[in-house]
């Protein structure tokens, strides 16, 4: 399978990402990884008639330290974010998370910035970084801009962005000891979660991120509000559901999804809570 | 558009569609056709080559992304006399491969994965491995061979 011809250009950095997509309208698109849009395109499901292929924008390929918490360059492939020595320190479900994104080819070529801008909501960096309370970092003709990740996901596949906007960094605060448990649960290796769980807590604090449990990733409010009222890890766990809108499909009916999202965030929660 | 790709050491130079594939620039313009296509939606691992040293799916990369980059494919493993690569020789040895057509994908990936950890368990080969995809061996066979690797 052959995508539908397009022109191609390269940026060698975030400003002429942006004035190529000003010059190029809607019509253009970021290439990164490639590993979401080219699948799409070569099913001629994406056509956009240039690429702007901002793969070796290597100066956003980065993971820092900056105090109270940790900047990730939006290029940063999901290999480098597994193996960063940082994020094992400060942000270790991060790391652990981006392990599991699909094989170790697909993490040697996709990116977070690429994960999130995708808006996937049966991807896992995006519930795992929204359970975070991350910040993402977007750059556009008019300077740059902080959108909470609570705030970035606006329906399926469709974020925050602008059309002439390139996410730059990915802002997630440090765990500082917090416990914590990536759940995935999927029928095959390599494949997308048909519900995962991305969970942190410190004493009465907590973070629950659902993946795949609806048209965008969810953050389990319901559940940390019990927990931060004192209740015990299961009654906190049954509440998992309530403030996710899951759909149907070939691997699971509304109610298993449901199920599964219970199941998953009490395991989450007691492996966090250990 | 023109671009360069080192393939096995060897740079070639040639006018391409941006909507090439870099698998099928190895295959269809530079003629190397031991790198194969089984899915081609990703999901196999057939098409695994090495591009600047990491295994990557050949049929999810454009070739004009790897425009510059070094690429080894199947090909490029034996050494010049024949003498076939360790890990070309464990599967051999182990009956890692019955129809052979995920070989050259399971040999790229196996490869690239001892070369970010020399001696992984054999529950990391399996999970290090979960990319490839195989119809006739039920793998056991194949993480045999890759641990006989890692072990000479
Ligand atoms: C076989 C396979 C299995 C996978 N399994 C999983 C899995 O289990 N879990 C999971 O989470 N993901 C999975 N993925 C998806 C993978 O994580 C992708 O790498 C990722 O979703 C996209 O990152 P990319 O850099 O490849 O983005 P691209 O494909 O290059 O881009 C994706 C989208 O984001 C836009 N974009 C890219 N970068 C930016 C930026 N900096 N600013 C603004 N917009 C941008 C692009 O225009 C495009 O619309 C899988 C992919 C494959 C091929
Ligand atoms: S042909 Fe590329 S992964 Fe199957
Ligand atoms: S040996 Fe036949 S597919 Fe693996």
């Amino acid at each position: 399978m052959i995508p539908a011809a397009f022109d191609y250009v390269r940026a060698s950095s975030a400003e002429e990402a942006i004035a190529l997509l000003g010059q190029h309208g809607d019509e253009a698109k970021l290439l990164a990884g490639g590993h979401s849009l080219v699948p799409l395109m070569k099913l001629r499901l994406a056509q956009p008639s240039v690429l702007v292929d901002i793969g070796r924008v290597n100066d956003l390929s980065y993971v820092r330290d900056a105090g109270d918490h940790i900047a990730i360059g939006a290029l940063t492939r999901h290999m480098d974010v597994e193996n960063s020595p940082v994020l094992a320190e400060h942000v270790p479900l991060l790391a652990h998370a981006a392990s599991h994104v699909g094989d170790p080819q697909v993490r040697h070529r996709g990116t977070i910035g690429g994960s999130l801008a995708h808006a996937d909501p049966a991807s896992d960096l995006p519930a795992t970084t929204l359970a975070l309370g991350a910040t993402y970092v977007a750059q556009g003709p008019n300077g740059t801009r902080e959108i909470a990740a609570a705030d970035f996901y606006q329906g399926y596949l469709t974020s925050a962005l602008e059309a002439d906007e390139l996410l730059t960094e990915i802002r997630v605060p440090k765990m500082n000891g917090a416990g914590w448990s990536f759940q995935k649960f999927n029928r095959r290796a390599q494949d997308w979660a048909i519900v995962g769980v991305a969970a942190w807590r410190r004493g009465t604090e907590s973070g629950v991120g659902l993946v795949n449990m609806g048209s965008v990733p969810v953050l389990a409010a319901a559940v940390s509000a019990a927990i931060a009222s004192g209740a015990d890890v299961a009654d906190a766990a049954a509440l998992a559901a309530d403030d996710a809108d899951p759909q149907a499909d070939l691997n699971a009916s509304v109610e298993y999804r449901q199920h599964l999202a219970r199941v998953l965030t009490g395991r989450a929660l007691s492996a966090a809570s250990a | 558009m023109e671009i360069t790709v080192t393939i096995n050491g060897t740079a070639h130079t040639a006018d391409v569609e941006p909507r090439t594939l870099l698998v099928q620039f190895i295959r269809e313009n530079v003629g190397l056709t031991g790198t194969n296509i089984g899915c081609d939606t990703s999901s196999c691992g057939a098409c695994s080559i090495h591009l600047d040293g990491e295994a990557v799916k050949s049929c999810t990369v454009l070739a004009v992304q790897a425009d510059g980059a070094a690429v080894t494919t199947i090909e490029g493993m034996a050494a010049a006399d024949g003498t076939l690569h360790p890990m070309q020789a464990a599967f051999m040895e182990n009956h890692g491969l019955q129809c052979g057509y995920c070989t050259p994908g399971m040999v790229m990936a196996a490869t690239s994965l001892l070369a970010e950890n020399p001696s992984p368990t054999e529950e990391e080969v399996r999970i290090g491995l979960e990319g490839n995809l195989c119809r006739c061996t039920g793998y056991h066979n194949i993480v045999k061979a890759v641990m006989a690797c890692a072990e000479s």
